[in-house]
């Protein structure tokens, strides 16, 4: 199982609290764990990245393992601690603003 | 006995403010979607129950919320906002063509007598329409064939803010544009003409027949003359008495002709409301003065309505959808603050009174009159 740590604002959208848990089909790659959370949270669609193109939105990132993995390839597979469920993937909004 | 509901989009959620038909006491609700940008909402005419909501944030993009209850519970619609075919280009600031990219929705307007279908205005300017409830969203593209290469986006955004649904006539809709002007379809959004014959924007465009370009704020018109439209300009107030054919001023005595916001009083055709603002460099009520200006001459006179209101030290601006109308008797007024105070009028703008103080920065204001 993949955790994910959603931002305040999408998981009141998605209606969850606390982390959200995954099972991930094949290569537990960001697009994989994107493809997931968003069809069991269809609301989440369009939110997290562009629904056309899946380009991440421009003011969210991901992080694992103390890693920014925000303008890595989404084909890149997670990190093994992510893998194996002992560190989440945080989705974070952005610090924007003042 | 009939009451109110009023519909208020802030930049950090949503309030329903509900009165019964004195509009004396008030329930507050909210905030709803608290710590999101909700540009606009707006009820069914059909299904006054059924509420829609743009919800948007600068990170997370663009949300349609549907109530079923008068605005108690919410549902996400659609939001799956794609420009049709190829997008296209704008014109940009530095004069260059600019892709068209899906920002926003500013303005929600459901149908008369369907509540399944709705309008969008976009940013950048585009015209969405669902006829599902919110489900699913199809631009309706003859209108960025208006010369949309020639549009250019104004400090505010290249927003689509401004729809006007014909009472009689469903094939014929008005939309205005920041800073493109208004349009006008005759055939349900097919093709569109730009309306702005009459309007000068010296400042703005040099070219004085400029058929697009002119940065409109905001236009309305009373259902029983859809003929005779008013518009609030970036500077100017001005009416046509011929669907857009030809606008002339009417600014008359206002102490300045920039502002937002214009409405019309729900009884008498004549009657319309606009708040002054000092200019498009300061964007605060002349001399720090919050006063509305009603002119029962539809146009050129106009009156001060103060009483109620801040006459010193205010400094809030009154934006482009924050203000709304009642349809009981005697006419309610109300409009919003980017201070965040919302005020009524229960008597056609006589006299005011905050409904509440201390809100975010108002966006919009839609007023339901429920029996």
């Amino acid at each position: 199982m993949i955790r994910v740590v959603l931002p305040y604002h999408l998981r009141t959208l998605a209606r969850v609290e606390g982390e959200v848990q995954l099972a991930v089909e094949g290569p537990a790659t960001l697009r994989a764990v994107l493809d997931a959370l968003e069809a069991r949270y269809p609301v989440l669609r369009g939110m997290i990245r562009d629904r056309a193109t899946l380009c991440r939105r421009p003011f969210v990132r991901f992080y694992a393992c103390r890693q920014d993995l925000s303008h890595e390839p989404t084909e890149t597979k997670l990190p093994e601690q992510v893998v194996s469920s002992a560190e989440p993937l945080l989705i974070i909004g952005a610090m924007a603003g003042g | 006995m009939s009451s109110v509901r009023a519909l208020i989009g802030t930049r950090k959620g949503a309030f329903i403010l509900t009165a019964d038909g004195a509009r004396e006491r008030w329930d507050i609700s909210g905030p709803h979607f608290a710590g999101w940008e909700i540009y606009h909402l707006k009820g069914s005419p059909a299904h006054p129950a059924r509420i829609y909501a743009s919800q948007t944030s600068g990170w997370f993009g663009q949300l349609v919320q549907r109530s079923e209850d008068g605005g108690k519970t919410w549902e996400a619609a659609g939001n799956d906002f794609r420009y049709d075919g190829v997008p296209g280009t704008h014109m940009w600031y530095d004069g260059t063509q600019h892709p068209w990219e899906f920002k926003r929705v500013w303005h929600l307007e459901p149908a008369p007598a369907d509540p399944d279908t709705v309008y969008a205005g976009a940013e950048d300017a585009a015209l969405f329409k669902t006829s599902d409830g919110g489900r699913t969203w199809q631009e309706l593209p003859g209108l960025r064939t208006a010369k949309g290469h020639l549009w250019q986006p104004g400090a505010g955004g290249m927003c689509l803010h401004t729809i006007i649904l014909h009472p009689e006539r469903p094939e014929r809709i008005f939309v205005a544009i920041s800073a493109a002007g208004a349009f006008r379809s005759d055939d349900g959004a097919q093709t569109w003409t730009p309306v702005n014959r009459g309007l000068k924007s010296p400042y703005e465009l040099p070219d004085p027949d400029a058929e697009v370009g002119h940065c409109v704020h905001r236009i309305a018109m009373h259902p029983s003359r859809p003929d005779v439209l008013f518009m609030q300009k970036h500077w100017d107030v001005l009416r046509t008495d011929n669907a857009g054919e030809l606008w002339h001023e009417v600014s008359g005595d206002l102490p300045s002709d920039f502002g937002f916001p214009i409405d019309v009083h729900t009884h008498e055709p004549d009657t319309i409301y606009v708040v002054p603002i000092k200019s498009d460099s300061e964007h605060f009520p002349p001399d720090g003065k919050l006063r509305v200006y009603r002119s029962r001459t539809g146009g050129n006179e106009w009156e001060a309505l103060t009483r109620g209101l801040p006459q010193r030290d205010c400094y809030v601006n009154v934006l482009r959808d924050a203000m709304a109308v009642d349809s009981l008797e005697p006419c309610g007024v109300y409009f919003g603050t980017t201070g965040g105070q919302v005020y009524v009028s229960a008597d056609s703008g006589d006299t005011w009174n905050p409904i509440v103080r201390d809100l975010p920065a108002v966006l919009s204001v839609e007023v339901q009159t429920l029996s």
